[in-house]
C-alpha cells in the first residue's frame, strides 16, 4: 500500500483522566520506535493526572526532537470541551483536529482556527459503545486521524497496538484492533 | 540491515525509569531513598527489579536516612545511589558533603522541581547553584552531569558511576522534571558484572587478615592535615575540569550568537536555534553535559570562532549564567533569559529573546510574564493575591 508518508507530526493528545489518552499517546509513539524515528511522549503530570484533564504531546520526526512540549500541534485529539478551548487555536495551518462531540458537543464552535485545519468531528465515544468497544473511543480516534495523517503504516499501527496492550490483557487486543479500524476505515 | 535492528533494540521508556535500568546495568545494587514527585518512577522501578538482581532496595524513613545509608555502603565499597527530588536533595546535603570528605563514591540524582521551599512539581533548573557550589558544606565539588534525553539519562549514569569510583567522589546526575516523566527511545547499555569492576581497597569490607584495616572518616582535628587532604583532593578536581569538561555544539561554527542551555531548556532552546537559523540569524547552541566542571574550553573555542554574544537560557532566575560570564571573562556580552517556578519558556519566547541579543538589545526579565513571546493560555501568569491587591 504506497501511502504518504507523514515527515513530521506534532500531535497533541488531550481528555478527561480514564479516557485512554496517554495510552493512545503511547501507541502512536510506539509507532514511531517501530519506524526507526525520533519519538518523544511527554504527559501532563500532577494533579492534572488524577482526575481533571490529562494531556500528552507525542512528536514523530526524521530530525532531533526539540522541546517535546508541543506549542504548534499539527494534530489534535480533543476528547473533553475545555481540550478543544485549550489547544485547538493553536493547531498548525494544514493540521488535523478530530474531535470527540460526544463530550465536546460544541466541536470546535467558537474556536478560532488556523487556515486548512481539518475538523473530523464525531460522537466517538457513542459510536464504541455502539460497537461493543466501551473505553475504545480513545482508539477509535487514534484511527481517525491515522487515516486523515498517515503518520505510519498501516502495519505499523496495528503492530505498535500489539505491543502496547499487555501481556496479562491479551483479550483485549483484538477489541483494540477493531477499535483502531472503526476508526481508520469509516 | 543493521540500520533496522538498532531500531529493533530500541525501546520506549520514561526517563526515570532508564536512569535506574541503566544504573543497575552499570552495576549499582543498593538503592537507598525516599519518594518524591516527579521522580517516584526511579525508586519504584528499582524496588521492583533491584531484588531480582541480587540488590538491596530499600526506602529509609527520610532522605537524610537514605543518604547516610549511601554513605555506609559506599564506604563498604559497593556501587550504590540514591535519588530525590529539589526539596528533598536539600536534606541530603550534609551527608553528600561526608561523602565528599571521606572521598566515598555514590551517585545522586536530582530530578528537579521548582522552588524554593516546598514549591511545585513542574520541571525546573533552580538547584544548579546548590549542585555545582553548595550541596554541603565544606570545601569541595562534584561532577554534575545533566541529560537532555531520555538516551542521555542511560549514558550519563552508566558513565557517572564511573567517574564517582575513579575519583572517589560523590556525582549527581542533574535532570530535571520533564527528561524524568517523559519517554523517547532508548538503547540502554549492556549489563556489568559488579564482580567485573576495578577494586576498591580502600573500602572497609573486611581485612580478612590479609591487610591492615581501612578507615573511612571526615574528621581531621588538625588543621594541617585537613588543609592536605583538601589541597589532595582539588588536585583531583583539577584533573577532572582538565579530562572531564563535556558539551554539544550545534551550528556553533559561524555563529554569531550562542545560546548556551542544558537539560530541559535546551531542548526548547534547539527548537529556538532551528527557527532563528531559519531566518537567518547567525546562532548556534553550547549545550554544557557536564554543569561542573563547566565546559570552560567549549567557551573559548567558540568565542575563537566568532561569537561576540551568548544568551543564557535557563529553567531558574539566572543561575548557569554566571559560570558563562566568568568563563567568558569580558570577551563577549552575556545575556540571560529564564522561566522560573515550573513554567516551561515556549520556543517563541526564546526565539524572541535571541532576536533581541542579535538587534544588540538588553533582554528584557520582565515582571510581567508574557511580555517576551506569546504564551498558550494555560501558561498565562494568573495574579496572586498580593498582586490583585486583596
Amino acid at each position: 500500500m504506497a501511502e504518504e508518508f507523514n515527515h513530521e507530526l506534532l500531535c497533541v493528545l488531550s481528555g478527561f483522566g480514564g479516557q485512554g489518552l496517554l495510552f493512545a499517546g503511547k501507541v502512536m509513539a510506539n509507532c514511531g520506535l517501530i519506524d526507526g524515528r525520533q519519538v518523544s511522549w511527554m504527559p501532563s503530570y500532577g494533579p492534572e493526572m488524577r482526575g481533571g484533564t490529562a494531556n500528552c504531546s507525542v512528536s514523530l520526526s526524521d530530525d532531533a526532537i526539540g522541546t517535546p512540549f508541543i506549542t504548534k500541534p499539527t494534530a489534535l485529539i480533543a476528547m473533553n470541551q475545555p481540550s478543544v478551548e485549550k489547544f485547538a487555536a493553536s493547531v498548525q495551518p494544514g493540521g488535523t483536529v478530530v474531535v470527540d462531540t460526544t463530550l465536546a458537543m460544541n466541536g470546535t464552535d467558537g474556536v478560532e482556527l488556523a487556515d486548512d485545519v481539518t475538523v473530523i468531528a464525531f460522537k466517538a465515544t457513542e459510536l464504541a459503545e455502539e460497537e461493543g468497544l466501551k473505553g475504545l473511543a480513545n482508539i477509535i480516534c487514534l484511527g481517525k486521524l491515522w487515516a486523515q495523517t498517515h503518520f505510519c503504516t498501516r502495519e505499523v499501527a496495528e503492530a505498535a497496538i500489539a505491543k502496547c496492550v499487555p501481556p496479562k490483557r491479551q483479550h483485549l487486543l483484538e477489541p483494540n484492533l477493531r477499535a483502531f479500524a472503526l476508526g481508520a476505515d469509516a | 540491515m543493521a540500520e533496522n535492528n538498532k531500531a529493533q533494540e530500541r525501546v520506549l521508556m520514561k526517563g526515570n525509569e532508564v536512569l535506574a535500568e541503566a544504573a543497575m546495568r552499570a552495576g549499582c545494587r543498593f538503592f537507598f531513598g525516599y519518594p518524591i514527585t516527579p521522580q517516584t518512577e526511579l525508586a519504584a522501578y528499582m524496588a521492583k527489579k533491584l531484588p531480582l538482581i541480587g540488590g538491596t532496595f530499600l526506602q529509609a524513613e527520610s532522605e537524610i536516612a537514605a543518604i547516610n545509608m549511601v554513605y555506609g555502603a559506599a564506604a563498604a565499597g559497593a556501587r550504590v545511589m540514591t535519588s530525590s527530588s529539589s526539596p528533598g536533595v536539600s536534606l541530603k546535603g550534609e551527608g553528600v558533603s561526608y561523602m565528599a570528605g571521606a572521598d566515598c563514591p555514590g551517585v545522586i540524582v536530582n530530578v528537579e522541581r521548582g522552588g524554593p521551599g516546598l514549591g511545585g512539581i513542574q520541571p525546573s533548573q533552580s538547584d544548579y547553584f546548590q549542585a555545582t557550589r553548595a550541596l554541603g558544606h565544606g570545601d569541595f565539588y562534584m561532577p554534575v552531569l545533566a541529560p537532555s534525553t531520555v538516551q542521555e539519562m542511560a549514558d550519563l549514569i552508566y558513565d557517572a558511576f564511573d567517574l564517582a569510583d575513579e575519583y572517589r567522589t560523590p556525582t549527581m546526575i542533574l535532570a530535571d522534571g520533564m527528561i524524568g516523566q517523559m519517554m523517547e527511545p532508548v538503547l540502554l547499555p549492556p549489563e556489568r558484572d559488579p564482580e567485573s569492576l576495578p577494586a576498591k581497597p580502600w573500602a572497609t569490607s573486611g581485612h580478612k587478615g590479609e591487610r591492615s584495616h581501612n578507615v573511612i572518616n571526615s574528621l581531621y582535628l588538625s588543621p594541617e592535615k585537613l588543609e592536605q587532604t583538601n589541597f589532595e583532593r582539588f588536585e583531583r578536581y583539577a584533573e577532572i575540569q582538565e579530562k572531564h569538561q563535556r558539551q554539544e555544539l550545534m551550528e556553533c561554527d559561524d555563529a554569531e550568537i550562542v545560546v548556551v542551555a542544558f537539560g530541559a531548556a535546551s531542548r526548547v532552546a534547539r527548537t529556538a536555534v532551528r527557527e532563528a537559523r531559519a531566518k537567518g540569524i547567525k546562532c548556534g547552541l553550547l549545550r554544557p553535559i557536564t554543569l561542573w566542571p563547566f565546559p570552560t574550553k567549549a567557551i573559548d573555542q567558540v568565542i575563537a570562532g566568532g561569537a561576540s554574544k551568548f544568551l543564557s537560557v535557563e529553567l531558574n532566575m539566572g543561575q548557569m549564567v554566571q559560570d558563562v560570564k566568568l568563563a567568558v571573562n569580558g570577551r563577549a556580552s552575556v545575556d540571560f533569559f529564564g522561566r522560573t517556578g515550573g513554567v516551561l519558556p515556549t520556543p517563541e519566547e526564546v526565539l524572541a529573546a535571541i532576536e533581541t541579543v542579535a538587534a544588540g538589545e538588553k533582554v528584557q526579565q520582565s515582571a510581567e510574564p508574557g511580555a517576551v513571546g506569546s504564551l498558550l493560555p494555560h501558561q498565562q501568569h494568573r495574579k496572586s493575591a498580593y498582586e490583585r491587591g486583596e
